[in-house]
């Protein structure tokens, strides 16, 4: 399934960042209404905050994958 | 070729046989049939295009989910879970358990990639060992386990040999890392720079901003100078044209004849008297005069 960002749907990590890249961009090129460079700010801080908020909750989660009798994958915890 | 040989013998005497059961083959050249082997296997894959440069692909900047093909207790997933929890947690470290030395281990590796393949929402892969004797990498040299490593479908880097073996595992590979903990941190960034690069452009977005509506200030109060201006040179030309027009009202004003000595007859109505024959007899009216009124009345005439 092909996966297209929208509003909906949660961007991955490098798709924030590009998203935010390219904001700060146009931001930066002075040319829009005063409008849409608000509107876009506000997209920025929010992106920035949701990014912000993924690298500093984050703690290293460890799975193991393993295939069980019928070949089902099956992920579990690991502790190693 | 010159081997030696390890081997059980038999004696049968009966038969008059003798047999020995060989349990080990060395070749007497240094490394000479591991040689042998490793190169045809290396032939065979550059044959079919495995180890063109063209196919390496990039590593992912951020990724969230990272295979690992390693053994479950070996000191290798302990450094590639240390340093992704170090720099990325963010990272999910999906690990793929198989043994990685002994016989019939390139099986189980071949049975891990093969899985590894039916995981969704994969970003890199790690396939790797700690250091080991020549032999023990050797799985990594067999041209099934390269051939599985080259068809995953995420880039691969492959931390198996050390600086002086390499195996055909780290020749397939898109990236080839020294150590286990190297392959970890080629495969992730550091959660301190990205967090830098964060406020950065934090930094960035809100100059942006501050550009933006400067600029609209700045607008506005051109503008309003251009409005209130004029405004005002508008008010300047009006109040020119008053005093003229006042002047004019001035000159056309009957107090001014007034002043050189005439008078105004007006009836108690304030009618304007201006013929005889408004003058009834005895009727009073009021006389203006430069400055003010008199009571007046109509003799008989």
């Amino acid at each position: 399934m092909a996966r297209t960002p929208s509003a909906r749907e949660p961007l991955s990590f490098a798709q924030q960042l590009d998203r935010l890249e390219e904001i700060v961009r146009r931001l930066e090129a002075q040319e829009l209404d005063l409008d849409e460079a608000l509107k876009l700010f506000e997209e920025g801080i929010e992106r920035l905050r949701e990014a912000r908020a993924r690298l500093t909750a984050a703690e290293a989660q460890v799975k193991q994958v393993l295939s069980d009798q019928a070949g089902h994958l099956k992920v579990e915890d690991f502790d190693g | 070729m010159q081997v030696f040989l390890f081997a059980r013998p038999t004696v049968w005497e009966e038969k008059g046989e003798f047999r020995l059961t060989v349990v080990d083959l060395l070749s007497t050249e240094a490394g000479g049939l591991w040689q042998l082997a490793f190169e045809k296997a290396k032939a065979a894959l550059a044959k079919d295009g495995l180890l063109d440069p063209a196919r390496k692909r990039a590593l992912p900047r951020y990724p969230l989910r990272i295979a690992v093909v390693t053994s479950p207790d070996g000191a290798a997933l302990r450094d590639i879970i240390a340093v992704t929890a170090r720099r990325w947690p963010v990272a999910e470290l999906l690990v793929l358990p198989t043994r990685v030395q002994g016989e019939g281990a390139e099986q189980e590796i071949c049975a891990a990639l093969a899985l590894l393949c039916r995981v969704e929402g994969l970003d890199v892969a790690i396939i790797g060992r700690g250091g080991g004797s020549r032999e023990d990498l050797w799985t990594f040299n067999h041209e099934r386990v390269a051939r599985a490593v080259a068809a995953l479908p995420v880039p691969v880097i492959s931390a198996v040999g050390h600086e002086t073996d390499v195996t055909l595992c780290d020749l397939v590979a898109d990236v080839r890392a020294p150590t286990p903990s190297a392959a970890a941190e080629a495969a992730t960034p550091d959660r301190t720079d990205v967090l830098a690069e964060l406020v950065h452009l934090g930094a960035r977005l809100a100059r942006g901003l501050a550009g933006r509506s400067g600029r609209v200030a700045e607008r506005l109060d051109r503008t309003f100078d251009r409005l209130t201006g004029t405004l005002e040179r508008r008010l300047e030309r009006h109040r020119h044209e008053l005093s003229g027009l006042a002047g004019r009202l001035d000159a056309l004003s009957p107090l001014k004849i007034l002043e050189r000595g005439y008078a105004l007859a007006r009836d108690e109505q304030g009618r304007v008297l201006k013929r005889v024959v408004q003058f009834s007899s005895g009727l009073r009216f009021r006389l203006r005069v430069t400055d003010g009124e008199v009571a007046a009345r109509a003799g008989e005439s």
